[in-house]
């Protein structure tokens, strides 16, 4: 691999050129759409003094909620990154009937209100549902109205997230490293742990952290689902809900800032992560 | 040049459209809670057809439902709402309060407080009631599931809330063994929804739950639309008066120069033609004698109290109950 060496230059020669309007559009773009809303959070909040701010976030309930979704996040985000990854493997690798259909059906999740999904999903995993009954029945479980109903929920609005990251990957793998280091006599295991494995996670990361943003943010199907019971099962995005329709708008804005700091933090981290993977395994 | 013409003519009729709207007659917009859906429909267009009669004019009436305290929230956000019917008088008392909308003193403008109908809070069980709801000392006992919405974002639940501590303190003796009976209660609660009609769907259509606690007109509307023959309707022996306020919002009828529709929607509601519909979806007219006797024998009797004499008003109570920190929040802390 070779590595390029390359300074800091703002003067960069192209066959098209047109760096400075299209820098220009993107800074104007993202400004509009993104950080003045979130930057009008930042200045909502800081209407409160820091004693408010620690009064507010300390409140046990809000740590719970904070619990709840971070937790419900993780662990849907860990199950769609595993599942995705077969699903994808499937899809690309192997020809099958109706694959073009099994396809199609990844993308649905994004396509549905969300708020239908949760009454959907709800629907099936009440205890007297098709699926909730067999479970409360033959595994003692409960899933609509616990929080193992808003990884559910989650799970199924993130499906898409990781199976549409990994897919192009997994695509544009090259197969003569495989065919090389089966050759050399590694055998199928030693191939995809060493080969195939690490050319994909950086990918896997990337679903994975927007499973995870995703989920932590989800309000639409996990509030039909989740039975939003204090300090069981109750979710961030409804706190701040709760607060706004008290009301208490300084309130809902400061807990919605650090939702957002939380999560910045997070996905910068899994960003690092997904850098030094790929330096490790010589992709940059 | 065939799409051309199509895109001329379509053009042509949203012109057309679009100015026919300007020289349209008025419209209104009303905001109110969740359970009112069924009534205003009828209502408004009663309302239209007496208008036309009265003035010649055309009135279109437009209808956003949701939980209270969202709605509340909207306005005070800017949903341009002429008229306000919602299920309590602290809502709109914010409405004022916050966005200033309308004056401080909007309760005294109409009869009865401002309250053209009540309702009150009654239990809806499901058929033959197996496990013998009566009272509401019965909410607490082990095994029994009670589905009730937040009282922090929904109207009905904080009626719901009331009802149950002031039974509690009342028998009980303190407000801290009613605190206690609180916390025994919101146990058995599984599912807490944000309004009363998502309450009302997790105990009908989800199965969720041996006891409903709903507004009297959710109530009947359920055993009469919903679920007929699926469940019975248990009215304790005492709860509380739910006054559900109108308004007209000053600032919006002086923008749209609809003040005297308004007005006029809401005087109508006092009518015996309004009373009588009051009535026929279930809600307590304010002027029984003008309903349809037939409709007021199914109102059953019992002992109603007011927030005021039991709570000292919406205010406190909010501050007391609902507020961050109030008792409902205490009775949630591990």
């Amino acid at each position: 691999m070779q590595k390029h060496q390359q300074k800091l230059n703002m003067r960069q020669s192209h066959v098209i050129q047109g760096f400075a309007p299209t820098l220009g559009l993107t800074i104007v773009y993202l400004s509009l759409v993104v950080l003045i809303p979130l930057s009008t959070l930042v200045f909502k909040s800081l209407q409160l003094t820091w004693d408010e701010y620690l009064n507010v976030i300390g409140n046990a309930r809000v740590i719970a909620s904070f619990r709840v979704s971070f937790l419900t996040a993780l662990a849907a985000a860990t199950i769609t990154s595993f599942f995705g990854f077969i699903i994808a493997w499937v899809l690309v690798r192997y020809p099958f009937p109706g694959k073009r259909f099994l396809d199609a059906l990844i993308d649905l999740p994004f396509a549905l209100p969300t708020a239908v999904a949760g009454i959907v999903l709800a629907t099936i995993y009440q205890p007297s549902g098709v699926l909730g009954q067999f479970l409360q029945d033959t595994f003692d479980l409960k899933v609509a109205y616990t929080p193992l109903g808003i990884v559910v929920a989650l799970i199924f609005i993130s499906l898409p997230f990781v199976v549409r990251t990994v897919e192009p990957v997994l695509q544009e793998f090259d197969f003569t490293m495989e065919e090389a280091a089966s050759s050399l006599g590694a055998s199928r295991w030693q191939v995809f742990v060493k080969i195939v494995f690490p050319n994909i996670f950086p990918a896997l990361l990337t679903g994975f952290a927007l499973s995870f943003a995703r989920g932590i943010g989800e309000y639409g199907s996990v509030i039909f689902i989740a039975g939003n019971l204090p300090y069981v099962s109750e979710v961030i995005p409804l706190l701040i809900v709760t607060k706004l329709e008290q009301y208490d708008y300084a309130g809902a804005t400061v807990i919605a800032l650090t939702m957002l700091v939380a999560s910045f933090l997070l996905l910068l981290l899994i960003n690092l992560l997904q850098m030094w993977v790929r330096k490790r395994s010589g992709q940059l | 040049m065939k799409t051309q013409t199509w895109l001329i003519r379509s053009l042509i009729a949203a012109t057309i459209l679009i100015s026919a709207n300007a020289f349209a007659d008025r419209s209104l917009l009303n905001v109110s809670y969740d359970p009112t859906r069924e009534l205003y429909q009828e209502y408004n267009q009663e309302f239209a057809k007496y208008w036309q009669g009265k003035t010649k004019e055309t009135v279109t009436i437009q209808q956003s439902h949701g939980g209270a305290g969202k709605q509340a929230r909207a306005v005070i956000d800017g949903l341009d709402a002429d008229v306000l019917t919602l299920a309590l008088s602290y809502d709109i008392d914010q409405i004022a309060k916050k966005a200033k909308l309308l004056p401080k003193e909007w309760q005294k403008r109409l009869p009865h407080n401002s309250t053209p109908y009540t309702s009150t809070i009654v239990f809806l069980v499901r058929k033959g009631n197996p496990k013998k709801i009566k009272d509401w000392g019965d909410l607490v006992k082990p095994g029994i599931a009670v589905i009730t919405p937040n009282p922090k974002t929904s109207g009905g639940a904080r009626y719901n809330y009331l009802a149950a501590w002031a039974y509690a303190e009342k028998t009980l003796g303190s407000p801290a063994a009613a605190k206690d009976f609180m916390k025994k209660l919101f146990k058995n609660v599984p599912v807490l929804d944000s309004g009363a009609r998502g309450a009302t769907t997790t105990f009908i259509q989800r199965g969720i739950g041996d006891v409903l606690l709903a507004w009297e007109n959710e109530a009947f509307l359920a055993i009469n639309e919903l679920g007929e023959g699926k469940f019975d309707i248990i009215v304790p022996p005492t709860s509380i008066l739910a006054e559900t306020p109108v308004a007209v919002v000053d600032n919006v009828v002086n923008k749209h120069g609809t003040r005297d529709l308004a007005e006029a929607y809401l005087n109508y509601l006092y009518s015996p033609a309004g009373q009588k519909l009051a009535a026929k979806h279930y809600y307590r007219p304010i002027s029984p004698e003008l309903a349809d006797p037939k409709d007021l024998a199914r109102f059953p009797k019992l002992h109603l109290f007011t927030v005021n004499e039991q709570f000292g008003g919406w205010e406190k109570a909010q501050k007391d109950h609902f507020d961050d920190g109030g008792s409902f929040d205490q009775i949630y802390t591990p």
